[in-house]
């Protein structure tokens, strides 16, 4: 979006506008019809559901984020925030963030009409050529990443199967050798799209956290204990009032950063001293950080609040508690991204392997 | 979503920094905290004079919320103090909303040329998060009203030329029924004020009210409508004047002081420093998003509450993770050779308990939210 909000009016505008409100309806409607949870429980261990994915190439979505003139929907990032966001609320079983990153950096036909499958691997390629354990990796036909000092689109067959994992998610090791490769650019181009994973799956990490804070607030407003609903023990209350600052919060750092991504790039500020940050690639990860954190409080918090039926497989909670470890853990440690962010405002260290706190007077 | 200031407001934030820069030197940061005064005269006296407080006040020169919410933003990320005019431009607002036009015209003047301070009596010794119980009573007499009881935490009595006072002027009713709120010059004859010393250089004060003798005029709306004008002045307070942005000068100062004493390659250091700095970013946002609610014409009640209870916690982390970071360095005071950040480190750690507690405590603010945004049954007490 410009600096220009909605209707042409300046200022600070914290609403969704009048598309993105029909988007986030459009999306949430469609989750709802096409992918009850009994959908993405029959999706499990693959986290897969073609006949989910088709409907949504139905819609369009798959190519949401492309230009128009390559056939796609010419959405910005902010719109797709929207969309992503509504992926997280239903958890639905389909690699859309990943794809429409992988389809904004390689503008594939097949990949804009969703005929293929996109994703990206978020680490470079090992010396032998091996993506380590992608995202999509199970489902992508063509992966987008890092291999050397290049960035390269690789279409090969998709293995259909993966590992057992934590969230079911259809985790793969990929090869960015074997297979049609094409290559896109220097490697530096690939941390556009990274900055874009990282905003978008940020904004899933919110559809996420907040579907769980609406579960723990239902079922502590319908189960009794003491003769009493739950929700009124003070402890309860307690324990989800905390997820609504921490969740819009998250959703507001993800818009920032998709806002950010838009100003001239001589306009980008990262000033600690004063808390003023425009730079899309630091805003970026701070809201993936932040929005990590407000899912996996969100999901500990509504699980907790359910009890022991939380912890059965019959209750839909434990669905959200895992993929929020899940959806956010494929980037790497969380402290490794601090460790990245701190680069970003602080400079790189000096030293490699400083003495520890305190040694150094 | 825009995050973009108008260039209006871009030139508010211009103004509002070169006056902080101008007024708030060192030396008057010094004063203020070996004095526990939370206050810099020449700063109220320079926005004073250049018709910000006038045009800050809520409901009247525009008293726009974005412009608001950037002033106090900017004062506390300066490090400069604010607890005296947001707590003096919160009355003129609630006098201009709720006062009859001779305090308008008596009272509010005062305020925004900057002379005159404005104390806050709703604490009681023994009412603070339930501040409707008050017992200061206030009976008729004649033409007159008599004021008598005590009040606690009375911040800036010593320096305040007005009293806002809360008290009870009907025992028959509900506790939210029966409270009326006054405004009186501070030197009515009857008050006491005893200092407060606290853990965090800030001074305080509890007073007492002795046969206080006051007329009609200083009664702040309606007799036993006291709730109506605590319930305003409420909504003027949360989220948008301060209490959201203390981790910002505490990051900065910590931040210089660990570069020059080589610390800033230590990777804890660094982790703690990238949360901090996605806190303080989460927490102005937060902020900004109450004031552009009021701004809209909503009442940020609620999102104020998030923003208190999530900016303040972060703020104690931060504290305390900065503190453990500097190690004994962190314990020495201000002017203590090799002090951590010269001495900003212990202060922080030392001032951050009370933000969890002063303006609402975080259990006040999350049964708020709980109840009043996550519509959850109300608790049993
Ligand atoms: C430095 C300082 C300056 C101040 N300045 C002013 C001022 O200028 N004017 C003024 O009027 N007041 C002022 N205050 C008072 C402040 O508003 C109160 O301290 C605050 O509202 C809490 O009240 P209390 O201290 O009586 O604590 P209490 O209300 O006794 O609370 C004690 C503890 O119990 C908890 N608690 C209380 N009720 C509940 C509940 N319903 N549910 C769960 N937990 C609960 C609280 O959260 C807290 O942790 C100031 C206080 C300080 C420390």
């Amino acid at each position: 979006m410009s600096a220009v909000g909605p209707g042409g009016a300046e200022g600070i505008d914290l609403s969704l506008d009048a598309d993105q409100q029909a988007v986030a309806e459009l999306f949430d409607g469609f989750f709802a019809n096409e992918c009850p949870v009994s959908v993405v429980r029959g999706a499990e261990p693959l986290g897969f559901d073609r006949a989910l994915w088709d409907a949504l190439g139905a819609l369009g979505a798959p190519g949401m984020g492309s230009p128009e003139d390559q056939g796609g929907g010419g959405a910005s990032l902010a719109d797709l925030l929207v969309v992503a966001e509504a992926v997280g609320r239903a958890i639905a079983p389909v690699p859309l963030v990943d794809h429409l990153v992988a389809t904004r950096l390689f503008p594939d036909e097949e990949l804009i009409s969703g005929e293929l499958v996109g994703g990206v691997a978020l680490q470079p390629a090992a010396a032998d050529g091996t993506w380590r354990l992608v995202p999509t990796g199970a489902v992508a036909d063509v992966v987008v990443g890092v291999d050397g000092d290049q960035v390269v689109a690789v279409r090969s067959e998709a293995p259909g199967s993966g590992p057992r994992n934590h969230a079911d998610q259809p985790l793969a090791d990929r090869s960015a050798r074997a297979g049609e490769r094409t290559v896109l650019g220097p490697a530096t181009r690939f941390d556009e799209a990274l900055d874009e994973w990282r905003t978008l799956t940020a904004a899933a990490l919110v559809g996420i956290a907040e579907r769980s804070l609406q579960m723990g607030v239902a079922y502590a407003t319908e189960r009794h204990q003491f003769g009493v609903p739950i929700g009124s023990f003070q402890a309860v209350q307690h324990l989800l009032a905390d997820l609504p600052g921490l969740i819009d919060g998250a959703r507001l750092l993800a818009h920032r950063a998709a806002w950010a991504a838009t100003l001239p790039v001589d306009q980008r500020v990262v000033d600690v001293d004063d808390n003023e940050f425009t730079d899309p690639t630091v805003l970026a990860s701070m809201a993936f950080l932040f929005a990590g954190e407000a899912a996996a409080a969100a999901t500990d918090r509504s699980l907790h609040v359910h009890g022991g039926y939380g912890y059965a497989e019959e209750y839909d909670i434990q669905l959200y508690f895992r993929r929020a470890r899940g959806w956010r853990l494929v980037a790497g440690p969380p402290a490794a991204e601090r460790a990245r962010l701190a680069d970003l405002l602080l400079g790189p260290a000096s030293t490699p392997s400083p003495a520890p706190a305190g040694a150094a007077r | 979503m825009n995050f973009s200031l108008t260039p209006e407001a871009q030139a508010y934030r211009a103004t509002v920094r070169r006056i902080i820069a101008e007024a708030v030197t060192p030396e008057a940061i010094d004063r203020m905290h070996s004095t526990g005064t939370f206050d810099v005269p020449e700063l109220t006296q320079a926005l004073a004079r250049e018709g910000l407080l006038e045009r800050a006040v809520p409901g009247r020169g525009g008293g726009d919320p974005i412009e608001l919410w950037l002033l106090f933003s900017e004062l506390e990320k300066a490090g400069a103090p604010y607890d005296g005019i947001s707590v003096a431009l919160m009355v003129a607002g609630v006098i201009n909303a709720v006062g009859t036009e001779e305090q308008k015209e008596r009272i509010i003047p005062t305020i925004t040329s900057g002379q005159a301070l404005v104390c806050m009596g709703y604490s009681e010794p023994d009412s603070g998060s339930d501040v409707a119980a008050a017992t200061t009573r206030a009976v008729r007499d004649g033409d007159e009203w008599v004021i008598d009881g005590a009040k606690m935490w009375t911040t800036m009595a010593h320096e305040a030329t007005w009293l806002i006072l809360l008290t009870r002027t009907n025992t028959e009713v509900a506790k939210h029924r029966g409270l009326t709120m006054f405004i009186l010059p501070m030197d009515t004859p009857g008050i006491t004020v005893a200092p407060v010393h606290t853990m965090g250089t800030e001074r305080t004060n509890a007073t007492w009210y002795d046969g206080v003798r006051v007329g009609d005029d200083a009664v702040l709306g309606d007799v036993d409508g006291g709730w109506r004008t605590m319930t305003v002045a409420l909504a003027f307070e949360r989220g948008v004047m301060g209490g959201t942005n203390a981790g910002v000068p505490l990051l900065r100062h910590f931040r210089a002081w660990a570069d020059e004493v080589g610390l800033l390659d230590d990777p804890t250091v660094r982790d703690h420093i990238a949360r901090t700095a996605i806190d303080n970013q989460v927490a102005a946002l937060l902020t900004m998003r109450a004031a552009w609610i009021a701004a809209t014409g909503g009442l940020p009640g609620l999102e104020g509450s998030m923003v208190k209870v999530f900016a303040t916690e972060a703020y104690q982390r931060a504290a305390r993770a900065f503190q453990e970071a500097a190690g004994p360095e962190g314990l020495l005071q201000f002017h203590e050779p090799g002090a951590a950040a010269d001495g900003f480190v212990d202060y922080d750690a030392r001032h951050s308990p009370v933000t969890t507690i002063y303006g609402g405590t975080s259990e006040i603010n999350r049964n708020n939210i709980a109840e009043r945004h996550l519509g959850l049954p109300k608790a049993r007490s």
